[in-house]
């Protein structure tokens, strides 16, 4: 049986020829991201932002009456600007409001806005079914802000931590860098798309923190490896091979996360659409910045195979064997 | 590496199959089918999110159990002074800041008022829980301290779970979850409720009912202006009762609160058709209520409930045999609602909603029908890409993986851990990345094969070299999993729950399991050449 190679064997790609290109090329891409961030916001949804969606399906009507019941709820009071979208069948929305200013010191405020709208919505639809409610109060949504910022940080530093114990303080670094760049772009593709940013988003992004290192981690082995045995190629070259030796295991991981995940994108229950089309786009930038960002700036940051104690390893010695010299 | 001796590979099965039978449960049940006498075996729990239910955030305010407690003292303070003999006189009572004040008649009493409120300070455990001091000779103040008010904060929200449990209780629900959460929270957990505004309604009650005497000589003028008598204040009549948008003035001390309430109905009263609650006391309360009633006959009282007045009806007569009859213009329902709130006594701290999170029943099984069919596809297409691509080993790799699933379920049923919508896509993520050990291994072989290695040395240098980035690419996303796991609640923690033991599992399955079956391939075949 001939077996599949989706990388053929030997490629000799020249990654790091355009390094520099590249590198700016992503520091700009961070740059305009925490700028959309900056000037666009983030959408918050109710957990950030407070406030209430509801979930309701109209059990005898073929499509819901989304514009009458942007009317009805807005009708209601310190309602602005209800958001209400269909959100998966035709007989199926979604409805979003967000805190007021005046909810401010007022903890019950949430609750009061959620029956209010609740009592609305069954008095003017007999056949209208609550699915879900979700509804935050204002002091949870400030809660879970900066437990979200605290936690996303603390993940960073720590896996950084991690890499710099396991191999040298430059690999901590770019492993942070590689981080910090996919955390950012995807900051600022909710930003410029103005998808909603919940809870859901925070955990896929945490998730992007992990699977974007495990490419690192590979290509950094790799690295690791090769300065041990090839002492004398010069870094730029000693690189490239490595990136173009793990190329195949790159493509391959990251292809078969991506078909576990095409179909619960496609077919999956559309509450989890934001969190996995999250975790799916994080997936091409980690995949991208382990090979642009987190091997060159190995080159910046001066690696040298004076990094690791020059000694000889098992690896070593069974090169040698292979090569002759012993 | 590659060797197996026999007891390893028996420790492996047990441990594998050990863990795939845990999860029988859960599959057979989510199959539909029920496991007879074995229904007690421990199965994943689903989470709200996907068996339908409400989740509640309740949270005390702590300012309001700190100004009853104040109110307290300072009806044990003029108790006790007015009880002394002679009489301590005392006035220009006032509360601000969280401490209570007031200047002796005579300073000459100062020693004597401190001996007798001394013992006032102290709390029933041995800590001193507040602080007497006098100032300008005369003035004592009253300051609780820290302790004090953390001990009592502590005191009234256990005492709020238990209420809260008790009116969960009463309205029939299932299974409910109710933890406290900090120092000022509860989480209410209630599975496949019906009706999540009945129950916020109920929660939202504090059902504090307090009896105090009418201020006669207050002046209606000035009771609607809000201006009080000293020793009085005003409270509103309830919304639907039947002085709605009028107001009371009452007197501040020497009233009786509905705390120690034995039962409480609703009913109807015969003579008029009015819906009512009868209430009965406690032996205590009961005396307390009979002494009010009896000095104050032919005066009129307010029935408060939460700081509104229900009504204010004249005692008659005494009240001696500790029942009374509350009217206030009650619906059914609202009589109904206030016997239920009174029966499961009174919040000591009133609760606010500030979090809630219900989903319907319909919808949870609609989103694990969905994501157990894209669930099936993904594993199609990564078993498919891993066999086409490493042949033997790929398939391998596969049987790895539906073991890890099995695995995965069977540990999470025995940790009772609970299965959240977010938690659906860790599996499914866990599916994609499960494999990526084997890909790392697979891919070293081929690397080791092309540089002329046997066969045997290539297959053990290839589990041995990829080893280091697996487990230190699994220990980084465990730190990313465990934060997530930290910082998440309900559903987003059951998705750090399904990443984190589908890390342990993976590397158990792709790591350790395959090994074994790929060195029982070459030992059984050895072969000259692999196809990979």
């Amino acid at each position: 049986m001939k077996l599949l190679k989706l990388v053929p064997q030997d490629t000799n790609i020249k990654f790091l020829k355009f390094r520099t290109p590249f590198f700016i090329f992503s520091l700009l891409l961070m740059v305009a991201s925490w700028a959309l961030v900056a000037t666009m916001g983030l959408n918050y949804g109710v957990d950030f932002a407070g406030g209430q969606q509801i979930r309701a399906t109209f059990t005898e009507t073929a499509e819901a009456p989304v514009v009458e019941l942007r009317e009805t709820i807005s009708a209601l009071e310190s309602v602005n600007d209800p958001v209400v979208q269909r959100f998966g069948e035709p007989n199926e929305v979604s409805i979003r409001v967000k805190l007021p200013p005046e909810a401010e010191g007022n903890p019950d405020f949430a609750n009061q806005m959620t029956n209010s709208i609740v009592v609305a919505l069954q008095d003017g639809y007999p056949d209208i079914r609550i699915d879900g409610v979700d509804s935050v109060g204002g002091k949870v949504a400030g809660e879970f802000r900066s437990d979200a910022v605290l936690a996303l940080l603390a993940a960073m530093l720590m896996v950084a931590l991690y890499i710099w114990i396991r191999f040298e303080w430059q690999f901590g670094v770019g492993a942070l860098f590689a981080l910090f760049h996919d955390v950012s772009v995807t900051l600022g593709m909710f930003a410029l798309f103005q998808l909603e940013f919940s809870l859901q988003i925070i955990a896929a992004i945490l998730a992007i923190i992990g699977y974007s290192l495990n490419d690192t981690i590979v290509v950094y082995d790799r690295v690791r490896e090769n300065l041990k045995k090839y002492r004398k190629m010069p870094l730029p070259e000693l690189l490239d091979l490595s990136v173009n030796e793990t190329l195949a295991r790159t493509v391959m991981t990251s292809l078969t996360l991506l078909v576990a995940l095409v179909p619960l994108l496609m077919f999956g229950p559309s509450s989890l659409f934001g969190l996995v089309a999250a975790i799916t786009a994080g997936l091409f930038i980690g995949t991208y910045s382990s090979v642009y960002l987190a091997s060159p700036i190995l080159i910046w940051l001066g690696v040298t195979s004076d990094s690791f104690v020059p000694q000889e390893t098992e690896a070593d010695i069974q090169e040698k064997k292979v090569l002759g010299q012993l | 590496m590659l060797e197996f001796p026999t007891w390893k590979k028996i420790m492996l099965w047990a441990i594998t199959l050990a863990f795939a039978a845990a999860a029988m449960p859960s599959l057979l049940g989510s199959a539909g089918l029920e496991l007879g006498e074995d229904s007690s075996a421990p199965q994943i729990n689903l989470g709200l999110d996907l068996a339908g239910g409400s989740h509640l955030l309740l949270e005390a305010d702590p300012e309001e159990v700190a100004l009853q407690r104040l109110e307290n003292m300072e009806e044990a303070v003029k108790v006790a002074l007015e009880n002394s003999n002679p009489e301590i006189e005392y006035g220009d009572t006032s509360r601000s800041d969280g401490t209570l004040s007031f200047i002796l008649d005579t300073p000459a009493d100062i020693d004597r008022a401190r001996g007798i409120l001394e013992p006032l300070m102290m709390g029933e455990g041995l800590q001193r829980e507040w602080d007497l001091t006098v100032i300008d000779g005369q003035r004592m103040v009253l300051t609780p301290t820290e302790s004090g008010t953390a001990f009592a904060l502590n005191t009234a929200m256990e005492g709020a779970v238990e209420v809260v449990r008790r009116r969960i209780d009463l309205l029939g629900t299932k299974e409910p979850t109710i933890i406290r959460q900090g120092d000022t929270r509860i989480v209410v957990q209630v599975p496949g409720l019906q009706d999540p505004q009945a129950l916020k309604e109920q929660l939202g009650q504090t059902a504090q009912l307090e009896f105090k005497l009418v201020d006669q000589q207050a002046l209606p003028t000035n009771t609607l202006a809000g201006i009080a008598n000293p020793g009085s204040q005003i409270y509103p009549y309830a919304t639907g009762s039947n002085f709605e948008g009028q107001f009371e003035a009452v007197k501040r001390l020497g009233g009786i609160r509905g705390d120690s309430l034995t039962g409480a109905q609703a009913g109807v009263d015969q003579r008029n058709n009015e819906n009512i609650v009868s209430i009965q006391f406690d032996q205590q309360g009961g005396q307390k209520f009979a002494q009010l009633s009896t000095e104050n006959v032919n005066e009129r009282f307010a029935i408060i409930l939460d700081g509104e007045v229900i009504s204010a009806p004249v005692f008659n007569e005494p009240i001696l045999g500790g029942a009374a009859q509350i009217s206030g213009n009650f619906t059914a329902e609202s009589a109904n609602q206030l016997a239920i709130s009174l029966q499961s006594g009174a919040l000591p701290v009133p609760l606010t909603v500030i979090e809630e999170r219900t989903v319907g029943p319909d919808l949870g099984a609609e989103s694990i029908r969905s994501g157990l069919i894209a669930m099936i596809i993904g594993s199609i297409a990564v078993v498919t890409l891993m066999i086409a691509t490493y042949g033997r080993f790929g398939v391998y790799a596969t049987i790895a993986l539906v073991f890890n699933v099995l695995i995965l379920l069977g540990a999470m049923a025995i940790g009772n851990f609970t299965l959240t919508l977010p938690g659906i896509a860790g599996f499914v993520l866990t599916v994609g990345a499960a494999v990526d050990a084997n890909v790392l291994i697979n891919e070293r072989i081929r690397e080791e094969r092309k540089r002329g290695r046997k066969v045997i040395t290539a297959v053990e240098n290839g589990y041995k070299e990829a080893s280091r980035a697996i487990y230190d690419a699994n220990i980084t996303n465990f730190i990313a999993g465990a934060l997530l796991f930290w910082f998440g609640s309900g559903p987003i923690r059951g998705f750090a729950v399904v990443l984190v033991i589908g890390l342990v599992t993976s590397v158990f399955t792709a790591l350790t399991l395959t090994r074994m079956w790929v060195s029982g391939y070459l030992a059984g075949n050895r072969p000259k050449d692999i196809n990979i």
